[in-house]
C-alpha cells in the first residue's frame, strides 16, 4: 500500500472559507453542507459505488448499510484526527486502514450477534466498507489535517451524504421492483406489475446513472461541466 | 456431475452468470475511471485477474490453516487486507520491471487494486460460499476473467460512445452507469449456463 489516493479536491476550499470567515466557528456548517451536498461523496465524486449498487434492493438493507457506514466513518476519522501528530507519514495509509478495519470488525461483529437476517442479507458488502474509497478519502484528505472536531463533522456529512444516496436508490428500486416501502404495499399488485429488472443487478446501475444525472442537471444544469 | 465439470461450471458461473462486476457490483471505481482505452483496461483485467486468483489462494489457505484452527475468524478481515497489500506491491515491482509504458498506463490505479474491493469481495465470497480448494481457484480465475471482460467490453463500448450525444448532464458516469446497466442485462442473458 505505497501510493497516493487520489484526493477529492475540496480541502484548499475549505481551509479558504475558513480565512473568509477569519474564525473557525463558520467552518463547521460549510463543511458540513460542502460534504454532504455540494461533493457529494456518491453522486459527485461517484466513490463508494459499489455498496451503493449491491445493497439497495430494499430501502431498510439501504438505511442499515448507510448506518454501519455512518460509524465507521465518523469513529475511524476522529481517532485518526486524534491520532494525527503521532502517526509518521511514511506509513499513514497502513495506519489507516488497520483503523478503519477494526471499526469494521466492531459493526460487523454487531450486526451479526443482534440483527442476524440484515447481516446475512448484507453479506460480505459490511466488510467491503474497508475498502471503500469514501472512508479512506476522508482520512486522508481530511482528518491527517484537521482538529478532531472538524474531523467528525466532515465525517459525519460524507457519511450522511452516502446514506442519503442509498436511501433515494433504494427506495426507488423497492418501489417500482416489489411495488413496497418498508415493507408497506404502495402500489398495489392488482393494478401494478412488479418490475422484477429493478430489483435485479442492471435496475441498480440505471437507477444510478439517472440520479447522477439528476445531481448534474441540479448543479450544472444544462451548461458543460468543465 | 463429475469433480471436472463442477468445477468447470463454478468457472464459468463466476465469469458470465454471476459476473463479480455486472452482477455483484464488485470493483466499480477503477472499473469506471480505468476503461477509456482497450490497452489500459486490458492491462488492468489481467492484473486484477492475477492478484485476485492469487490472493484468494493465498487467503483460503490462510484461513483455513491458521485462522480457523486457532479460532480467529474476526481477524480474517485485516488478515485479508494485508495479504492483498503485499501482493499488490509485489506485482508493483514486477510490472514495473517488465513492462515499464504499462506501469506508467495505470499510473495510481496499479496501487490501488489494493483497494479494489473486488479482490477482497471475493476473498470475502470464498468464506460465505464455503469452497473447497479447487473450488476457490475457480472461484478466484473466474471472477477474475469476469472482471477482465466487462472492462474490456465496457472500454470498447466507451469508445463508441465518444461518437454520441447524450443529454449534458448525462454525460460522463451517468450514461456509462446506465450502459452498464445495459450490459449488465445482457448477461443475464448467461442465466441457466453452468447449473
Amino acid at each position: 500500500m505505497s501510493s497516493e489516493k487520489p484526493h477529492p479536491s475540496r480541502d484548499a476550499e475549505s481551509c479558504g472559507a475558513c480565512q473568509n470567515h477569519g474564525f473557525c466557528e463558520g467552518r463547521g456548517l460549510a463543511v458540513f453542507k460542502e460534504g454532504s451536498w455540494t461533493s457529494n461523496p456518491v453522486a459527485i465524486q461517484t466513490l463508494g459505488i459499489c455498496p451503493a449498487l449491491a445493497v439497495t434492493t430494499r430501502l431498510e438493507n439501504s438505511l442499515v448499510m448507510g448506518g454501519a457506514m455512518i460509524f465507521v466513518v465518523m469513529g475511524s476519522s476522529f481517532l485518526l484526527s486524534l491520532l494525527r501528530h503521532w502517526t509518521p507519514r511514511r506509513v499513514r495509509l497502513i495506519a489507516s486502514v488497520a483503523v478503519i478495519a477494526t471499526f469494521v470488525i466492531i459493526i460487523d461483529q454487531f450486526l451479526r450477534a443482534f440483527y442476524w437476517d440484515m447481516s446475512r442479507q448484507l453479506g460480505p458488502y459490511v466488510g467491503l466498507i474497508i475498502t471503500n474509497c469514501i472512508v479512506l478519502g476522508r482520512a486522508e484528505a481530511f482528518a491527517m489535517q484537521n482538529k478532531p472536531q472538524l474531523a467528525i463533522i466532515d465525517a459525519l456529512a460524507a457519511g450522511i451524504g452516502f446514506t442519503a444516496i442509498l436511501a433515494i436508490v433504494g427506495f426507488f428500486r423497492e418501489l417500482l421492483g416489489e411495488g413496497t416501502v418498508l415493507g408497506f404495499t404502495v402500489l398495489d399488485p392488482q393494478w401494478y406489475t412488479k418490475n422484477l429488472v429493478m430489483v435485479l443487478a442492471p435496475g441498480a446501475f440505471v437507477v444510478m446513472g439517472f440520479l447522477i444525472a439528476f445531481f448534474n442537471w441540479l448543479q450544472h444544469g444544462n451548461a458543460d461541466k468543465s | 456431475m463429475s469433480e471436472t465439470q463442477s468445477l468447470l461450471a463454478i468457472l464459468v458461473t463466476a465469469a458470465l452468470t454471476n459476473n463479480i462486476l455486472l452482477a455483484k457490483f464488485l470493483g466499480m471505481c477503477s472499473f469506471l475511471s480505468c476503461s477509456r482505452q482497450i490497452g489500459t483496461a486490458l492491462g488492468l483485467g489481467v492484473a486484477v485477474t492475477f492478484v485476485l486468483t492469487g490472493t484468494i489462494m493465498v487467503n483460503y489457505l490462510i484461513y483455513h490453516h491458521l485462522l480457523v484452527p486457532l479460532g480467529l475468524e474476526h481477524l480474517m478481515m485485516i488478515v485479508f487486507i494485508a495479504v492483498i497489500a503485499g501482493c499488490v506491491q509485489f506485482v508493483e515491482m514486477f510490472v514495473e520491471r517488465f513492462s515499464p509504458r504499462l506501469y506508467f498506463a495505470l499510473g495510481i490505479f496499479l496501487p490501488l487494486i489494493a483497494v479494489n474491493c473486488a479482490i477482497l469481495g471475493a476473498s470475502l465470497f470464498m468464506v460465505i460460499d464455503k469452497y473447497s480448494f479447487w473450488e476457490t481457484l475457480a472461484f478466484g480465475l473466474g471472477s477474475g476473467l469476469g472482471w477482465l471482460l466487462a472492462i474490456v467490453l465496457l472500454a470498447g463500448l466507451r469508445k463508441r460512445m465518444g461518437y454520441g450525444d447524450p443529454p449534458k448532464p448525462f454525460r460522463g458516469v451517468a450514461i456509462t452507469m446506465i450502459v452498464t446497466g445495459i450490459m449488465a442485462l445482457a448477461f443475464m442473458g448467461f442465466a441457466g449456463i453452468g447449473q
